[in-house]
């Protein structure tokens, strides 16, 4: 099966008064039709404005994009503002954070959502608003027809990201980026919408980028999971193998750094030394070094590939240290 | 919503009842000359001034004068005489009200379409030249004393003494019934003069909230929908922007009603504005009285209807 | 169950928010019952866990506690003393010995005043190390001891990160060495990879300074890995009041339950080990809460009598107190 998406070393950089941001530093991953990659990282970690540009989204003046997201055949990254239009929303769709600040609030959710469908279908109006109370029906909400007419501060929280996925799914997208789609979302809530994307994409077919912070979010829902640090992937791989047998300090780090309900309470947690690095000017070598335990001579100067950590395997990793003297550590 | 109406309707009355209250007491605590000596012409023998302060009433106590005109005004609509020449203020009102009206209107179209239009090219370009040259000027529209501007307009362009005489100038108005065209070129001017400042201050505004409009998530949401950059910009972001405009705009307006003093003045307008002008220099109060009330009814008035549609262009007060 | 030395005590504490239309005759239609009959205790030096869903009531609480609010009923008692209707002066000694950390390092801190004068303010505001040079010498200290670097000082909150921001936070918290601190969500605002440093951070203080915490959390293994005894709070009361292992290994209240298996995990095998049991719908409004068991329009468990009849917190078989007429019994979480 070949890929859906396919990213190539893809660089995103803006011009700002203090300097050249290098969000994102050469990324390449490939997202199959169907299945779900989730990509990891902190705040300023580049997650989200490597999709954003992905979807035409960061084209600025004072922004650089190189390298190439092909999608169905097609280099995304030079396609025109008018193909892209036609792309977003209809073949990709996100659904974001925020539910709340993420839907117009002088909208009501119908008017919104056959807007959605409106712009991709030559539709009527009155078959949009039949479209958008089914779409409200499969996300689970009760009297779609009621609930067409409300505006978006009438609803929970919840309701407002089952609104968001109906509006995402409106159109049948073949892939769907989900920027932290919990995160603003109470626990219990939380895992209703979990659950709700997932059975919506066992559905549908629905390949899916899901953008998270939460470990516990992506081992739920992701095939294949990308660690991001810096605007890089350090580590890459399928999510059972990725947390059972984490490679590079980084990945181990946040684990052995957050508590869990599943480890014994009284264990200390590791915090990771240091902050977040600065991405004007990042530190040289792995950006990762200067916090990291294991860092040695070569880490300040050289910039570590992506690569399988054994020969033939599908598991990546960006670090200088061998596979055996990292375990060795561990 | 309509209890909410009546109740803000009864606010209204209570309002105007306490500015009129106010304005009375004002001109009884003040020194001022005294109404009834002006009326007398000049070096007036004292028997006369005495017999015109009795027949103005000036001679009773302030609270049975203000009584009196309450009555009269509360009962049958009527504002009184002017001290001055005895027109009842009710006609001297209304035959300056279109002047004022069309001097207000006209500008606030024109202050709209310039205030808007280049508030949305500057919020869209952020950080071009095109934006930093518009706001500059903006400010410099902002600052400039619409007095001055309009000796200068009238110096360029007016037809007596312009250097490029191509538009009528001061004194040169028509009432709308009798010449709509002469009326229209009478007032290009006027409304040129009294928009600057206006247009100025709302495209800054216009452009402050547009960009921070456009950089809220659901515009991000919109983009990500696929529409297009002109739909982005105009259906969803401006929606939202205009909104806190549409207050300012009110209030602009009903004040304006009220009588644009310095405007009609350059421009020699007979207005609500002069009169108004006119009947303070003179202490004439029945008019100073009539005058301040219609202004304050119009701006109470405005807040009022801004308040109402307030409610119609955002759900979140609607609803509460 | 209650401490045996308690340092905070309050009894059916109540905290109705009232909603009302009008600009001058004001009429009240209504009330947010944010707290709404909650007692506890917290003994000294023991870290007490308040732990529940937005609009639960949680924060409210802190704020009580603090006297940041005045209670519309119930009781606060600190250090033996009731405080619940203190006035201000009454308070000034309240507000040496309790504290708080607040959940945004952003927002929370002046950002036109120097680090130094930040953490200073306690010592001026009560009248201690009146001496300048004294007040820098108890400031630098204070900065060393919660891991910032005292030559620092003069810096101003925007150049420092996040999690040096909550340092500076707590710096100036426990710069009197209060008797209490209350931190409402300390980490929740800050990177995964900073968290853990101001959760150890928080629990080497304690130890060091004896101090009694209150922990406001909406993120289970946070307090789990924190707290001594845990609170589950839900609509305004305590559902559950139990020791922190007991309370996760053995939950009794249907809504811990459910709260614990919510919890995404990060083990792709627990993941997949089939679909955990999710509660249904969103939280109720704390304006119109549910009859009876507040709780059991979203219960898997609820039966009629729940609509009727309100659960009172009662000891539950191994100590728990559940407030539920139809507890869960002998469930075990993932560990």
């Amino acid at each position: 099966m070949s890929a859906l998406l396919t990213v190539n070393d893809l660089k995103v950089s803006f011009n700002t008064d203090d300097g050249v941001v290098r969000a994102v530093d050469g990324i390449s991953y490939s997202v199959e039709p169907g299945a779900t990659l989730g990509i990891v990282g902190e705040s300023g970690s580049g997650k989200t404005v490597g999709t954003m540009t992905i979807m035409g989204l960061t084209r600025a003046a004072n922004t650089e994009i190189s390298g190439q997201a092909i999608f169905d055949g097609e280099d995304l990254l030079r396609a025109s503002e008018q193909q892209m239009r036609a792309i977003r929303g209809d073949e990709i769709a996100m659904i974001f954070q925020d539910p709340l600040a993420s839907l117009h609030p002088f909208f009501t959710i119908g008017a919104q959502l056959v807007e959605a469908i409106r712009v991709h279908n030559d539709v009527s109006k009155a078959a949009a608003r039949t479209r958008s109370a089914e779409l409200l029906t499969m996300v689970g909400l009760s009297d779609p027809k009621q609930r067409l007419s409300s505006y978006p501060h009438q609803f929970s929280g919840g309701m407002r990201q089952r609104v968001m996925i109906a509006m995402a799914l409106a159109n049948e997208p073949r892939l769907l980026i989900a920027d932290e789609p919990t995160t603003a979302l109470d626990v219990t809530v939380q895992a209703q919408i979990l659950e709700l994307i997932a059975e919506l994409q066992a559905q549908s077919g629905t390949a899916m980028i899901i953008i998270t912070h939460d470990l516990g979010v992506v081992a739920e829902v992701a095939d294949e999971i990308a660690v991001m640090y810096a605007g890089r992937i350090v580590e890459q791989g399928s999510a059972t193998e990725l947390f059972s047998s984490p490679q590079h300090p980084y990945t181990r780090a946040l684990l052995d750094s957050i508590p869990r309900l599943d480890r014994d309470r009284s264990r200390a947690l590791e915090p990771i030394a240091g902050r977040p690095p600065s991405l004007i000017s990042p530190p040289s070598g792995c950006a990762f070094h200067p916090r990291c335990p294991l860092a040695f001579g070569r880490c300040p100067d050289e910039l570590p590939a992506l690569e399988p950590t054994a020969p033939g395997s599908q598991h990546l990793v960006a670090c200088l240290l061998s596979s055996e003297s990292r375990s060795a550590e561990r | 919503m309509i209890r909410y109406i009546l109740r803000r309707l009864l606010w209204v009355v209570f309002l105007l009842f306490a500015v009129s209250l106010i304005t009375f007491v004002i001109f009884y605590l003040l020194p001022s000359a005294d109404p009834a000596a002006l009326r007398a012409g000049r070096q007036p023998n004292p028997a006369l001034v005495e017999s015109i302060r009795h027949q103005l009433g000036l001679d009773q106590p302030w609270y049975v004068q203000y009584g009196r005109y309450m009555k009269n005004l509360v009962f049958h609509f009527d504002f009184g005489f002017s001290y001055q020449n005895g027109v009842p203020v009710r006609q001297l009102i209304f035959s300056r009200l279109p002047a004022s009206i069309s001097l207000a209107a006209g500008a606030a179209v024109l202050w709209l379409v310039v205030g808007i239009g280049v508030g949305v090219i500057a919020a869209v370009r952020p950080r071009t030249k095109l934006d930093r040259a518009s706001m500059g000027l903006a400010l410099v529209g902002i600052s400039a004393p619409v007095y001055w501007l309009g000796l200068v307009a009238l110096y360029l362009f007016s037809a007596d003494i312009g250097l490029i005489p191509i538009l009528p100038g001061a004194n040169s108005y028509v009432p709308l019934s009798e010449d709509p065209a002469a009326w229209f070129t009478s007032l290009i001017m006027p409304w040129c003069v009294l928009a600057v400042s206006f247009a100025a201050f709302y495209s800054r505004l216009l452009r402050g909230n547009l960009t921070e409009v456009l950089s809220e998530d659901y515009i991000r949401t919109a983009r990500a929908k696929g529409l297009s950059e002109r739909r982005v910009v105009f259906r969803h972001g401006l929606r939202s922007a205009i909104t806190p405009i549409v207050t300012i705009f009110g209030l602009d307006l009903g004040i304006l009603l009220g009588g644009a003093i310095l405007t009609e003045t350059v421009f020699n307008i007979p207005g609500i504005g002069r009169l108004s002008y006119a009947s303070i220099v003179r202490s004439d109060l029945p008019v100073i009285q009539g005058t301040v009330l219609l202004g304050a009814f119009f701006i109470v008035f405005a807040n009022l209807l801004v308040d109402i549609f307030y409610a119609f262009l955002d759900p979140r007060v609607r609803y509460q | 169950m209650s401490a045996a030395d308690p340092l905070v005590e309050v009894r059916d504490l109540e905290m109705h928010f009232p909603l009302s239309r009008g600009v001058i005759l004001q009429r009240q239609y209504g009330a947010v019952r944010a707290v709404d009959g909650v007692s506890f205790s917290v003994g000294r030096g023991e870290t007490f866990g308040l732990v529940g869903e937005s609009g639960c009531g949680k924060s409210t609480t802190g704020r009580l506690i603090m006297r940041l609010l005045e209670p519309t009923a119930g009781q606060v008692l600190f250090d033996g003393e009731e405080i619940t209707h203190f006035g201000r002066r009454q308070l000034a000694p309240l507000r040496r010995d309790a504290q708080m950390v607040f959940q945004d390092p952003y927002s929370s801190l002046n950002p036109r005043k120097t680090v130094g004068s930040i953490i200073a303010e306690p010592f001026i505001i009560h009248r201690e190390a009146r001496e300048a040079g004294e007040r820098r010498r108890e400031v630098r200290e204070l900065m060393d001891r919660v891991g910032l670097n005292p030559e620092h000082y003069n810096r101003y909150p925007h150049q420092f990160s996040g999690g040096q921001r909550q340092r500076i936070g707590v710096a100036r918290a426990i710069a009197l060495r209060p008797k209490l601190l209350v931190a409402d969500e300390p980490v929740s605002a800050l990177d995964v990879s900073i968290q853990a440093q101001i959760i150890n951070l928080l629990q080497d203080l304690q130890g060091e300074l004896g101090l009694t915490l209150i922990f406001i959390a909406h993120d289970l293994s946070v307090v789990r890995h924190m707290c001594d005894r845990i609170a589950v709070m839900y609509l305004g009361k305590i559902v559950e009041l139990a020791e922190t292992e007991r309370c996760f290994s053995q939950p009794r209240h249907p809504y811990t339950g459910a709260l614990l298996a919510s919890v995404p995990v990060p083990e792709p095998s627990v993941a997949a080990s089939g679909r955990r049991p999710v509660l249904k719908g969103d939280v109720p409004s704390p304006s119109a809460p549910p009859s009876g068991c507040r709780f059991h329009t979203r219960c898997p468990k609820a039966q009629s009598l729940c609509a009727q009849q309100e659960p009172a917190l009662s000891e539950q078989p191994g100590g728990s107190l559940a407030a539920c007429h139809f507890p869960l019994e002998g469930y075990s979480s993932s560990s």
